[in-house]
């Protein structure tokens, strides 16, 4: 990763060094994919775009979104801006695009006819901002997701569960098997996440949208949620001696059978490919955790800033129509293990974990994601309270729902 | 002095004055100004963008009631009290062991002081393996043959700062040891001969002779792990990222992450405020106290 990066930076350089009268435009595009399978996804849209006659050059910041967020950020607003930069799309660029330092593609979006293609309508929802168009979506990641071993499972002599509940009682027969039941990785926002995920499960798709889309502190105090609370308290005992911080290093626990599963987005499917493993033989998963099968449309998302340019104005154009070319989609999230963000592709290679994603996209139910719905403020405030939560065994459900309340009633 | 002479005063070493000039506006705009600035910025309801939009006393009472700046405080003091308190006591005795006269000692100073050129992001990774229990010293241990041998202090939400503090102290101790035997050896060698005459044991003769005559000394040091303390940030974030959990957070962590990761610099400066107002008030003082007589000395 470091050594990319390295060559990332020289290209940089290189092409401040010697950007001549050239054809080709150097476009930087920012991103923090860095993982073994989504390197090998980025590669595909690199590889579509210097098709076009454009170069693009390579961007990654190593970490994760955290760390790079700022980075990208601070060069935005510092006077620095790249070609192009990835953010989940929702709120995170919110208060870049209001300061007015990034590109409007309503035009673009009008002429390519991007309303049509792009599904679910909520995505592009996402990029809207003020009635125009600012970002382009380029897969659909989903965090709804049990990833389960089945070499965990033979090894405890137990039956593969089909939902979250006879995932929970059989934790204590892979527990006896000296397995992990459920790999939680150190990493704050890993915590969060799972706690997101078992609030759909548990809770369901009315529980969730009531407490982050209409921010009812009162409803997230009561009993209905503390439900879920217990829920985690179950997912917080099984995970309890998960020693890793990456999520993908947690994945791997999965992997190698080290660990019984993980509520995981459907990146980590990337690094089952990426490990040679076959879905449904020598892993399962889970949508909706089997309770209730809906996908959030979160996701990943490209935003353009304003340049002063015009070559490279016109080649951010060039990239942006890339992203959408259905090659480009189809290639692009087989590699990242992510869903395309339009109907009319052609997946007959994919493998059965994302037909069942595909299969509920296509049924409709989806629900928004926490980064369309809170600020990073608010999602910083829930990371700090279940990180501790997972990490503090005498943390009682009731402090910790209130504290979650708290938040909650002071969202925006 | 009379009157005529003060026009003299202010032209005396003019080159020099004007030569200081950019220092004195960098210090001034930089320090000072962006101080005022953040101070300024940590009443408002700044999100990723400063915004001159005054919530008056909110973001201090929103930092007061967050469980994670108070853990953040509490591992600050901590940490403060094991660093300070280990890494002057260790320091001074390794140096005074070395003082001894003995064979190697560049060897040992060499060794010793060696840790000091590895950043805290290297020494914080070197320790997390360390510290590992299923790579490191535990693993050590009990492969040979001490089964329940446990030590797993970053996975241990009420020991782990104290395992920070140990990568701290390993890192940091052998600069404090330079310090220590400089002092050392400028102690004048008539004095030891003067103690021996009279009598006096060894370690009184550090205890109530030296150390009060390296007092300078002392101070230096003091200020450089005082400084080191505060802004402690990025031994946390190679070793445990404020884990498990926030068990190892340390208000300098708290600044970066809710002004960059959170967007929201108002509650970022005024935690930042709130750190230089707690240097502020353990500074002040001391300074007076130090410095203060000299004027008219």
């Amino acid at each position: 990763m470091r050594y990319k990066f390295l060559t990332a930076a020289f290209a940089a350089t290189a092409a401040l060094n010697f950007a001549g009268p050239a054809a080709a435009t150097d476009l930087e595009v920012t991103h923090w994919w860095t993982s073994g399978g989504e390197a090998a996804a980025v590669a595909e849209l690199a590889k579509a775009f210097d098709a076009t006659g454009n170069h693009w050059v390579d961007g990654a910041i190593a970490g994760s979104g955290g760390t790079a967020r700022p980075i990208m950020i601070s060069r935005i607003t510092g006077g620095d801006p790249m070609g192009a930069t990835q953010f989940n799309h929702g709120r995170q660029a919110e208060e870049l695009v209001q300061a007015g330092l990034m590109r409007d593609l309503t035009d673009l979006a009008t002429k390519e006819k991007w309303t049509e293609i792009v599904r679910p309508k909520s995505l592009l929802d996402s990029c809207t901002i003020g009635g125009k168009i600012y970002c382009v979506p380029v897969n659909i990641h989903s965090w709804q997701w049990l990833w389960l071993s089945n070499e965990a499972f033979q090894k405890a002599g137990v039956p593969m569960p089909k939902d979250w509940n006879e995932f929970v009682s059989a934790a204590p027969a892979l527990e006896k098997a000296g397995i992990i039941p459920l790999a939680v990785g150190g990493q704050p926002w890993q915590a969060s996440g799972a706690f997101d995920v078992l609030l759909a499960a548990v809770g369901g798709t009315d529980a969730f949208l009531k407490v982050y889309r209409d921010k009812d502190a009162k409803f997230a105090g009561g009993p209905e949620i503390a439900k879920v609370f217990k829920a985690a308290d179950d997912a917080r005992k099984m995970a309890k001696n998960t020693n890793v911080q990456d999520w993908n290093q947690a994945t791997n626990l999965v992997i190698t059978g080290k660990a019984g599963g993980q509520i995981m987005g459907d990146w980590a499917q990337g690094e089952f490919q990426v490990a040679g493993k076959t879905a449904g033989k020598d892993y399962t998963c889970l949508p909706g955790l089997g309770l209730n099968e809906v996908i959030a449309t979160g996701g990943d998302a490209f935003y353009f800033p304003l340049l002063k340019d015009a070559g490279k104005a016109k080649a951010q154009e060039v990239l942006a129509e890339t992203l959408l070319d259905p090659k480009t989609q189809v290639a692009f999230n087989l590699k990242k293990g992510s869903l395309p963000v339009r109907g009319d592709v052609d997946l007959n290679t994919a493998n059965d974990c994302m037909k069942k994603g595909l299969a509920i996209l296509a049924k409709g139910a989806v629900i928004p994601w926490t980064d369309q719905l809170l600020s990073q403020d608010s999602q910083k405030q829930k990371e700090d309270l279940f990180s501790e939560f997972f990490a503090k065994p005498d943390m009682t459900l009731e402090e910790a729902q209130k504290r979650f309340a708290d938040i909650i009633a002071s969202a925006d | 002095m009379s009157n005529s002479e003060r026009p003299n005063q202010l032209l005396r070493n003019l080159n020099a004055k004007v030569a200081s000039i950019p220092m004195i506006l960098t210090a001034l705009v930089v320090f000072v100004g962006g101080t005022a600035w953040t101070v300024l910025y940590s009443f408002t309801n700044s999100k990723l963008l400063p915004r001159l939009n005054f919530v008056g006393l909110d973001q201090y009472y929103r930092l007061w009631a967050t469980p994670r700046w108070l853990v953040s405080i509490e591992n600050l003091l901590i940490y403060g009290v094991i660093s300070l308190l280990f890494s002057l006591v260790i320091g001074f005795i390794l140096a005074a062991l070395l003082d001894q006269k003995i064979r190697f000692e560049d060897t040992f100073r060499t060794i010793f002081l060696y840790p000091f050129a590895l950043s805290f992001i290297v020494t914080g990774l070197v320790w997390q393996w360390l510290l590992n229990p299923d790579f490191g010293i535990q693993r050590v241990v009990r492969d040979l043959g001490w089964t329940s041998f446990s030590f797993d202090p970053l996975y241990n939400s009420s020991i782990v700062i104290y395992g920070i503090s140990i990568a701290a102290l390993w890192q940091g101790t052998g600069l404090i040891m330079c310090l220590m035997l400089a002092g050392l050896r400028g102690i004048d060698e008539d004095i030891w001969k003067a103690a021996r005459v009279d009598g006096i044991p060894m370690w009184k003769t550090y205890l109530f002779i030296i150390i009060p005559m390296m007092r300078p000394v002392f101070i230096t040091t003091l200020v450089i792990i005082a400084a080191g303390i505060v802004k402690v940030y990025d031994l946390v974030v190679a070793q445990t990222s404020g884990g498990p959990g926030i068990a190892s957070e340390v208000p300098a962590k708290y600044v970066y992450d809710y002004m960059f990761f959170a967007q929201n610099l108002g509650q970022g400066f005024a935690a930042s405020t709130m750190m230089l107002l707690s240097v502020v008030i353990v500074i002040v003082p001391w300074a007076y106290l130090e410095f203060g007589g000299k004027k008219h000395g």
